[in-house]
């Protein structure tokens, strides 16, 4: 590790000793916030990090300032940099990264929104998540904001949309609430008749004040908030949870247990991936897959209810291992299950790209070209499907997929096919996946068990790469052991500005299938 | 064109006769309460306050269990030191009221012990079901016996109810037999179908579209968060909570998140059709 820690240091041009292994894969930082946007500059470049996540953290009680803190992923070094500098409450300001490192722009205007820091130098410091008619001076992430506080709302300027001119050039709004069985959102196009101008997006529609909710929480109850965090990547979220409390208590799960936490995170995977290519089906009005997809779905959701008694897999994930066993028959039962579903699987995507009229709609659709999908930061699938080579399971390893062997597979389109194509390529991995795991199941208990509390005055960090992409949460505690802070980072939240990037000079009736290729989520951005 | 066809002709139809009866490994709680020590371990160990216990008068003690909050995680069970709490494997749970979703047990305290003895179940105040049931039908004048068209509206949902309600959609449970459509907006809805908790971001969104639905709008809220807040509670700065504490709700269906057989079945008691049920409950 020593190597990694010189190799870091040397990139970031600071001394070897201010680069500390707070815990094995995450490397710690600490620095003043005018060095920020420097070493930002210094470990994009020098190390090729991704930016994952940036929060600030309320540390007034303790340290008498707030933190702000930058999270990057060094894939090629397998380790994370957490990178934190100190922000004065009476000169709440400290330097932003926004203007080169566009992955920050909402982070850096949701700290501002929630713990009122001003990003300094930021291209656009608009509010981002929170609405018009919330007040000024209202901070809901700071510790001396109850969270039962109800706060009025005000009346002022409705968000200001970038206006359109010119003749036959007019806005069309659409949501928050849509047409289909979708979460709420609001979409503004600017259109020269059916051609997209420009998107604007206004989110946080469903914002629940998720991450003050974890602070009122017992630790152990918060798990089940990360498993609502976004319902269809309810193993996700909670394994990332999971993952920041056993490294914060220092155990490991047994082997068993993380095996099957790979089945679960597999399942998930393969049932979100046919669901979205049954829904590109649907959306492009392709009914007989579109049909089939949804009844392979639901077998397999039927499955998964069968053997761990939940159809989308909540409550199988506890904090030290897993709730539900697999027994050699359910093994049995699975692996006749997939062996079926491949094969029907296989089917389903012939029958799909033999279909010209298909392919015509999902061919050169929505493209996220791979300079804007790096610039932007985009994560997970739809980043591979931009020739963005990056995935935890591989290059950040969690549970078992040190010792499993797959691929991770990259498209080069950036279009509604690329990522198409990625779902299918990504479910026949799974499958192998979930084969080797269920033909090598080793015989240990399913659960370790967790001190009664956790350290004091302590943080740590868990990552998961779900089916969309990474989810981290960031767990800090505070000096009862009790949960202080908890950030969490859905991949939805660094892919919407792909999403805007996607659809100019598309037509308005493609959007829909463009919108479910990607298929973020609303309640993991919004939280 | 031919494969397509021939792979339809394959396939036959998939629809099941009846989405009802089938079983859940785990439905809701039930607690046993004449074996319950009033221990208030499921009342800690719950992480929604589904289960609560209070202390109304010295000497008496009540515990409540309401399905409204319900997220079925399993705690109370696995946590309950006197195996009281089991579980239904009927899940085709739907009441009126939140009142109908909630049980409370009163207990007898030893002043020189401490020990709690189950004295009786508590009549819950309100409406029965049957009353209600009435009550609903009259209000839809038989108008939307034979089909419904539904607005869903997601108020501030983790998104785990919009795969179980899309799930009803599937040619398996295949809603559309029932004469059920889900359609574009409210102004041809009969029936509203919100999830939650609303937060405070779609109130206004969640009321005009309310408003822009025609009489007789039945609202129907789904899932522990719609009926109750669930897991993100309720006044807090973002999450208004459950449904009615915004529009006059008719039907609850709970679940964290509710399966589609329950989904269907709360339709089908929205319609007038079936008669909301809440077996388990009775213990």
């Amino acid at each position: 590790m020593t190597s990694v820690i010189a190799t870091v240091a040397t990139a970031l041009g600071v001394p070897d000793w201010f680069v500390r292994e707070r815990r094995a894969g995450e490397l710690v930082l600490e620095t003043d916030a005018e060095a920020l946007p420097v070493l930002a500059d210094r470990a994009a470049l020098g190390l090729n990090a991704r930016l994952m996540s940036l929060f600030a953290s309320d540390e007034r009680n303790t340290s008498g300032c707030f933190l702000v803190h930058h999270v990057w992923s060094i894939g090629n070094l397998r380790t994370f940099l957490h990178i934190a500098a100190p922000v004065d409450p009476a000169q709440p300001t400290y330097a932003s990264i926004a203007a080169k490192h566009p992955a920050a722009n909402w982070f850096e205007r949701e700290v501002m929104d929630f713990f009122g820091l001003a990003p300094g130098g930021h291209p656009n410091p608009a509010r981002v998540a929170l609405h018009d008619d919330w007040p000024d001076h209202a901070w809901a992430l700071r510790k001396d904001f109850p969270d039962d506080r109800t706060v009025p709302r005000v009346s002022g300027d409705f968000h200001p949309f970038r206006p359109v001119t010119g003749e036959g050039v007019f806005q069309v709004p659409v949501g928050p609430v849509h047409a289909g069985i979708i979460e709420p959102g609001h979409f503004r196009f600017g259109v020269a008749g059916e051609p997209v101008l420009y998107l604007q997006l206004r989110l946080f529609y469903v914002h629940k004040g998720t991450e003050k909710r974890f602070e009122r929480l017992p630790w152990r109850h918060g798990l089940f908030l990360a498993e609502s965090i976004s319902g269809d990547t309810s193993v996700g979220h909670a394994l990332a949870y999971a993952h920041a409390i056993e490294r914060l208590a220092d155990v490991t799960v047994p082997p068993r247990a993380a095996r099957l936490r790979v089945v679960l995170l597999e399942l998930e995977r393969i049932y979100n991936h046919i669901a979205d290519i049954g829904a590109v089906a649907t959306d492009v009005a392709f009914t007989v897959p579109a049909s089939r997809a949804q009844a392979l779905r639901e077998g397999l959701v039927r499955l998964q209810d069968e053997l761990f008694g939940t159809r989308l897999l909540r409550g199988t994930i506890a904090l030290g291992g897993v709730t539900q066993d697999l027994l050699p028959r359910g093994c049995d039962r699975l692996r006749a299950h997939l062996h079926r579903f491949e094969q029907e699987f296989d089917d389903l995507i012939t029958l799909l790209l033999d279909a010209g009229t298909f392919t015509d709609r999902i061919d050169g659709t929505g493209i996220l070209t791979n300079q804007a999908a790096r610039d932007l930061g985009v994560v997970g699938m739809a980043a591979r499907a931009s020739g963005v080579d990056a995935d935890f399971r591989r290059d950040h390893p969690h549970d078992a997929y040190e010792d499993l062997r797959f691929e991770v597979p990259v498209e080069d389109g950036g279009d509604v096919r690329a990522r198409l194509m990625i779902r299918a390529r990504e479910v026949r991995q799974s499958l192998l996946i979930l084969h080797q795991v269920l033909d090598a199941l080793p015989d240990t208990p399913l659960l370790t068990s967790l001190p009664e509390q956790l350290p004091a005055r302590s943080s740590a960090l868990g990552w998961v790469e779900a089916w969309r992409g990474p989810c981290t949460h960031w767990v800090s505690t505070d000096e009862r052991g009790e949960l202080a802070r908890v950030k969490v980072t859905d991949p939805s939240f660094l892919n919407w500005p792909g999403l805007v990037h996607a659809t100019p000079g598309n037509i308005i009736p493609d959007f829909p299938v463009i919108n479910k290729s990607f298929n973020l989520s609303y309640s993991g951005n919004d939280r | 064109m031919l494969r397509i066809i021939v792979k339809s002709l394959k396939t036959g139809v998939l629809t099941e006769a009846s989405p009802f009866g089938r079983h859940a490994s785990f439905g809701f709680p039930v607690i046993d309460f004449s074996r319950c020590t009033a221990c208030d371990e499921c009342a800690r160990s719950c992480p929604t306050g589904a289960i609560q216990d209070a202390t109304p008068a010295p000497g008496r003690k009540t515990l409540s269990l309401s399905y409204a909050a319900c997220i079925q995680c399993r705690q109370c069970v696995t946590g309950c030191p006197e195996q009281a709490v089991t579980v239904s494997s009927d899940v085709e749970v739907a009441a009126y009221t939140r009142r109908q979703l909630a049980r409370t047990a009163s207990f007898d305290v030893d002043p020189m012990t401490g020990r709690c003895t189950f004295s009786r179940v508590e009549v819950e105040a309100g409406p029965s079901l049957s009353e209600s049931a009435a009550r609903l039908r009259e209000r839809i004048c038989g108008r939307l016996g034979r089909s419904l068209h539904v607005r869903q509206v997601d108020a501030g949902s983790c998104n785990g109810c919009e795969l179980e309600i899309a799930a009803t959609t599937n040619p398996l449970y295949d809603l559309e037999r029932f004469g059920i459509h889900l359609v574009a907006s409210p102004r041809h809805a009969d029936v509203l179908l919100v999830t939650g908790p609303v937060t405070r971001n779609m109130e206004i969104a969640l009321r005009r579209t309310y408003e822009a639905a025609p009489e007789p709008r039945v609202v129907v809220a789904v899932g522990a968060c719609g009926s109750s807040g669930g897991i993100f509670g309720e006044g807090t700065y973002a999450a208004v909570g459950g449904v009615d504490r915004v529009l006059p709700v008719d039907v609850y269906i709970p679940g964290c998140p509710p399966r589609p057989q329950a989904i269907l079945n709360g339709l089908l008691v929205a319609m007038g059709v079936r008669e909301a049920r809440v077996e388990p409950l009775r213990g």
